[in-house]
Formats: C-alpha cells, sequence, structure tokens
C-alpha cells in the first residue's frame, strides 16, 4: 500500500483496499455497518480493532487533535443535510473548513472550488436562497476545497428530487472522470450505485460483495 | 485559526441571537455598573473624610491632661522656640457649657475658652466681624465670637457683631462669627470667648499658684513632615516642666492617627461595597455561562460540522470563550460608561438622607474591564470545553 491509497481493515474481518482516483459505493441496508466504515475511512472514528492507513498514516492511534489534523487536510465530507451553516454566504461556507489550518488565498480557492461545481454565480447567496442540489453542490465545493484524498459522501442524494440527484450525481462523476479525485459514496439507491466504477456491498458488518467494473485507470 | 477566524467566528455566533446575547450582557453591564458606582463611593468617602480631617490641619496635634493639670505655664513652655522648634503655635482651651440669652431667646452652646492662636491652629474662617485679640485675653475682656449655627438660632440672618448676649448671667459684646464649617470638630455649635474670661469669670475651678489650667492644649507642627518631631519636643517639655520620671501625665494625640482610624473604618466600607459589586457580576457570570451552555447544546450541529472540517478541540473552545469574553467585555465597556455616569450623577446629589460624594479614579475603569475579561475567561472556559468535548459523530447526528 503505498502513498495515495487508502486501505480498511474494519468492521467484521472486514478488509479492502480503496486506491487514488476511485469511485466507490458502499451499499447495504441501515445497520449494515455503513456509517461505522464511513466514520472510520472520514477518521471520524478509529477502528476498535484492526487498523486504517489513510495516505500511508495509521491512525488508530492518534489523538483527537491529529485526527482533526487528518480530516482536515485527507478527507473532505459531504453530507446528507447539506450541514452548511446557515447564515453564511456559499463562498464563506467554502472558505469555512480553510480556517482550521491557516489556510492562505482562501477567497480565490473558495471561487474556484465553487466554479468546478457550477455555482460562479451564486457564491454571494446564503442557503436558504439556494435550491436543495445548489446546497449540495456548495456542500461539494466545500469538501473539494483543501483538495482531500478522498471526498466522502454520505447518502448525498438522499434529500434531494430526481432532476437535482441526477445533476448532483454528474457533479461528482465529473470530480472523479475529469479531476481524479477519490470519491467514496455510501447511499442504498441503486442509481447513485450505478454510476461508481466499485460497490461494495455490507450486510451485518461483513463485505457481502465487492464488484469493480472497470478499473480507475481505464476511466 | 488565526485570532481574526477566531474573532470572526465569536462576531457571527453572537450576531445570530441578538436578544439572547443582550440580555446575558446585560447581567455583566450591572455587574460592572455596580462595581464602578461602588468604587466610585468608596473612593468619594474616603476623600471626604480626609478633606473634613485635613481641614483641621494634618499637622495639628492635640494634648489633654490625664492626671495633674495642664497649666498656661506649660502653654508657655511649649511656645518656647529653643525647645520646641517644630512648633509653629500653641493654642490651649477650656470648655464649659452655657446659656447663651438675648431677649427671650436662648440657646444652649458650648463655651470654648481661647487664645487668638486658637483661629488658625483649628483652621477656622471668620464669618463677619473679629476673632479674639491678645487685649481681650490679658484684660479678661467680656467679648464672645459665636459659631454659625449659634448665630443664627439667636439671630437668624442678620449680622449680631456688635450686639451684647447674656452667658450665665454676664454680658458679653458680640465681636465676631465664625464662617460655618461642616464636619469634624466643627465650631458651628460654639461660643468662643477669650481663656482667661472663661477661667475666671465662668469656671469655678481654681488651682494653687495662680496658674490658669486648661483643659485641652491644640498644636500646630510646622509641617506634616515634622509632626512626629513635634510630639517629641511636646512630651520633653510636658516631662521637665511636670518633673515626669515614670508614667505621662498627658496624652498626645496625631490628628494622622485620627485619619487613619477613619480611613481604616472606610477602607471596610470600601471592601464591603465591593463585594456587594463583586456578587453582582458573578450572579452576570453565572448568566453568561447559562448561555455559553445553552448556546453549546443548541450549536451542537455546527460544532460537529465544525470538527468534521477540522477543527481542532483548542479552535472550538477558543470558539467560545471569545465568545464568553466578547460578552462579558462588551458589558464591561457598557458598564463602565453607565457606571461612570451614574457616579458623576450622583455626586454632591443628596439623596436617600445622605450626601454623596464619589470619584471615579483611573483605576477603576481598568480594573473593571480586567475584571470583566477574567468573569468572561472564567465562566465560558466550561462551556467552552464541553463544546470541544463532543463527539463529532454524534454532534453531526444531532437534530
Amino acid at each position: 500500500m503505498g502513498d495515495g491509497s487508502i486501505q480498511v481493515r474494519a468492521l467484521d474481518r472486514v478488509s479492502l483496499d480503496i486506491h487514488d482516483g476511485e469511485f466507490v459505493a458502499i451499499m447495504g441496508a441501515s445497520g449494515s455497518g455503513k456509517s461505522t466504515l464511513m466514520n472510520i475511512i472520514g477518521c471520524l472514528d478509529v477502528p476498535t480493532d484492526g487498523t486504517y492507513h489513510i495516505d500511508g498514516q495509521a491512525v488508530e492511534a492518534m489523538s483527537n487533535d491529529r485526527l482533526a489534523d487528518i480530516r482536515s487536510r485527507k478527507v473532505g465530507f459531504v453530507f446528507q443535510t447539506h450541514n452548511l451553516l446557515p447564515r453564511l454566504t456559499a463562498l464563506a461556507n467554502v472558505e469555512l473548513p480553510m480556517m482550521y489550518g491557516n489556510w492562505p488565498n482562501r477567497r480565490q480557492r473558495a471561487e474556484r472550488a465553487l466554479g468546478l461545481v457550477n455555482l460562479d454565480d451564486r457564491m454571494g447567496h446564503r442557503p436558504t436562497e439556494l435550491s436543495g442540489g445548489q446546497q449540495q453542490r456548495v456542500g461539494i465545493a466545500r469538501a473539494l476545497v483543501k483538495e482531500p484524498s478522498v471526498l466522502l459522501a454520505d447518502e448525498p442524494t438522499g434529500n434531494l428530487d430526481t432532476t437535482n440527484t441526477v445533476e448532483i450525481l454528474q457533479i461528482i462523476s465529473d470530480l472523479n472522470h475529469q479531476n481524479g479525485i477519490t470519491v467514496v459514496v455510501v447511499t442504498h439507491e441503486q442509481d447513485v450505485a450505478a454510476r461508481a466504477d466499485r460497490v461494495i456491498t455490507l450486510s451485518d458488518g461483513q463485505v457481502i460483495s465487492d464488484e469493480s467494473r472497470f478499473s480507475p485507470q481505464a476511466a | 485559526m488565526s485570532p481574526l477566524d477566531v474573532i470572526r467566528t465569536s462576531v457571527y455566533s453572537l450576531t445570530a441571537n441578538r436578544l439572547r446575547a443582550a440580555l446575558a450582557l446585560l447581567g455583566i453591564v450591572l455587574g460592572v455598573c455596580s462595581v464602578i458606582t461602588l468604587m466610585s463611593i468608596g473612593r468619594g468617602s474616603t476623600d471626604r473624610i480626609t478633606e473634613l480631617i485635613q481641614g483641621l490641619g494634618s499637622n495639628l496635634l492635640t494634648v489633654i491632661p490625664s492626671g495633674e493639670p495642664l497649666t498656661l505655664t506649660d502653654v508657655e513652655a511649649l511656645r518656647d522656640p529653643l525647645y520646641t522648634p517644630s512648633i509653629k503655635a500653641v493654642a490651649p482651651q477650656i470648655g464649659t457649657f452655657g446659656t447663651i440669652h438675648i431677649g427671650n431667646s436662648a440657646t444652649q452652646a458650648s463655651i470654648t475658652g481661647v487664645t487668638p492662636e486658637f483661629l488658625h491652629v483649628r483652621n477656622l474662617d471668620m464669618g463677619t466681624g473679629t476673632f479674639i485679640g491678645t487685649p481681650h485675653v490679658e484684660s479678661l475682656a467680656e467679648v464672645v465670637v459665636l459659631g454659625a449655627q449659634v448665630s443664627e438660632d439667636l439671630f437668624g440672618n442678620q449680622d449680631p457683631t456688635g450686639a451684647e448676649v447674656r452667658i450665665n448671667g454676664r454680658r458679653f459684646r458680640i465681636v465676631g462669627v465664625l464662617a460655618s464649617q461642616s464636619g469634624f470638630g466643627s465650631m458651628d455649635d460654639q461660643a468662643l470667648i477669650p481663656i482667661t474670661t472663661a477661667y475666671y469669670r465662668l469656671s469655678g475651678q481654681r488651682i494653687p499658684g495662680g496658674d490658669i489650667s486648661v483643659d485641652q492644649i491644640s498644636i500646630q507642627a510646622k509641617d506634616v513632615e515634622s509632626v512626629d518631631q513635634a510630639i517629641e519636643e511636646i512630651e520633653t517639655v510636658l516631662r521637665l516642666s511636670h518633673r515626669i520620671t515614670e508614667a505621662d501625665d498627658f496624652t498626645v494625640f496625631n490628628q494622622q492617627e485620627i485619619l487613619d482610624t477613619f480611613d481604616e473604618a472606610n477602607q471596610t466600607l470600601v471592601v464591603f461595597l465591593g463585594t456587594v459589586a463583586g456578587i453582582s457580576l458573578l450572579v452576570g457570570g453565572i448568566g453568561i455561562m447559562n448561555i455559553m451552555l445553552v448556546s453549546v447544546t443548541e450549536r451542537t450541529r455546527e460544532i460537529g460540522i465544525r470538527q468534521a472540517m477540522g477543527a481542532k478541540r483548542r479552535d472550538i473552545v477558543a470558539q467560545f470563550v471569545t465568545e464568553a469574553v466578547f460578552l462579558t467585555f462588551g458589558g464591561g465597556i457598557i458598564g463602565v460608561i453607565v457606571g461612570i455616569a451614574l457616579a458623576t450623577a450622583i455626586d454632591g446629589r443628596f439623596l436617600i438622607g445622605t450626601e454623596w460624594s464619589t470619584r471615579v479614579t483611573s483605576d477603576i475603569p481598568i480594573i473593571a474591564l480586567i475584571v470583566s475579561i477574567a468573569v468572561g475567561l472564567f465562566f465560558g472556559i466550561y462551556p467552552a470545553v464541553r463544546a470541544a468535548r463532543l463527539n463529532p459523530i454524534e454532534a453531526l447526528r444531532y437534530e
């Protein structure tokens, strides 16, 4: 396992590697261990037993602050409920993660990230002034802005209608295909999983299937 | 997080619930305001006491007999600059009570026998007329100088100079009236007559040898610095003249000691007032803590988001503590302004049965602001630590 790869050995005898540039969907019914796996991948939680390496770094022995640091630099979260701060503009929301770690040129970076999700014309708007799909695009821009090792999306389209779902999935796919960003999506929707290169299905804390449709290099 | 980010974040959070922030602020405003006001009152009353006592002259010493009587011979000895170079003036006095009559009106007054030095030694001012002079003393003249209150009781607002009154049946001509003087050692209710007249005409006592005994000797030292030296000189002279080998038969009081006693009592008052004000600030601080705890609970999800974005514990602590300090510092500034305004407003006013005297010294607002920041830090730290200890997974799930 080299730099830029993610190795997971979690849950109940779960062992998997996620490679740089992959688009992975994690599927499973509720209670299957999806959330735990996602929390571990996102460094919000550490495995009680076993190891997890992100970019070659083992996280299980890390302190809270070191974990926060890893989250800050290597993980971009996209939430089902967007989780934007309601009184900040789209631009300020995207700038927010860069506060932690004192990043320079925040405004330019945030503008560029919003450009990637086609929201150039909505930067000054607050979340309430945006549609659900637009809000989620802000969420994606926020996750991207620090150029993380992995974009981790938890049911990113769970709260969206069909049109917005298609739009968001297209953006995520494009980011993966065109910008080479590693994406891990947790979902229970088939059409979301259909976009992924690789679908991992969990049940009762175990991987019951792990199917790659094509290699990321071929994408 | 850079300090600027911390400040920006805190302002963002505080503006989210303005009414609540304002109410929490109000607690601190009231606390700081009462600290400022009460401390100013404390300072003011200290000033007032100092002023009153220094009105008597801080270089004033008083000698009273505590055995053998003090006499005019002692007074003459004390006046000898050869033995008492640190003494500026010596003013003996004899006190007695009497009734002053004019026509049908009468008033009770303390009749004090004095010498011309009394006026300066006791820092008195004449209202009208003149004070008792040396010729009056030498000739046992039946003249009187009235205190302001006595004069008003007998003559109202009229100038009584030249009029005659009867004191214990003897006729006295009024030569002057003292200017009114408030406070400690006021002569307003006194009538002053020559010491010799008081001794030979009003008091019945006589001592052997034809000397005149006095009740008290007021002595003015050259200046404040020479007070201690003056005390030594007085003791030396009186011990010699009384041929004392053992215990002194007189006592010397230092004005400074009296001042210190009052000052001490006043300090107790200031500490008491300060404690009361401190408690109100404490209550304000508890209000801040309460608001911050509510805020942490309400913003659990925001905290979770920030943690997911990479906020470390210290970032979260800094954010919430800064919010609390903003509240208390803001409250402190408003409290200082309102407190100074209030202290200035009541200065010199007659309210609730007392004349208030306040003084705002520059250290008071500085102390108040430092304390208000400290209150923010102290009461903000617990809610902030609670926020920072939140588990990000649970915080993100919080509805």
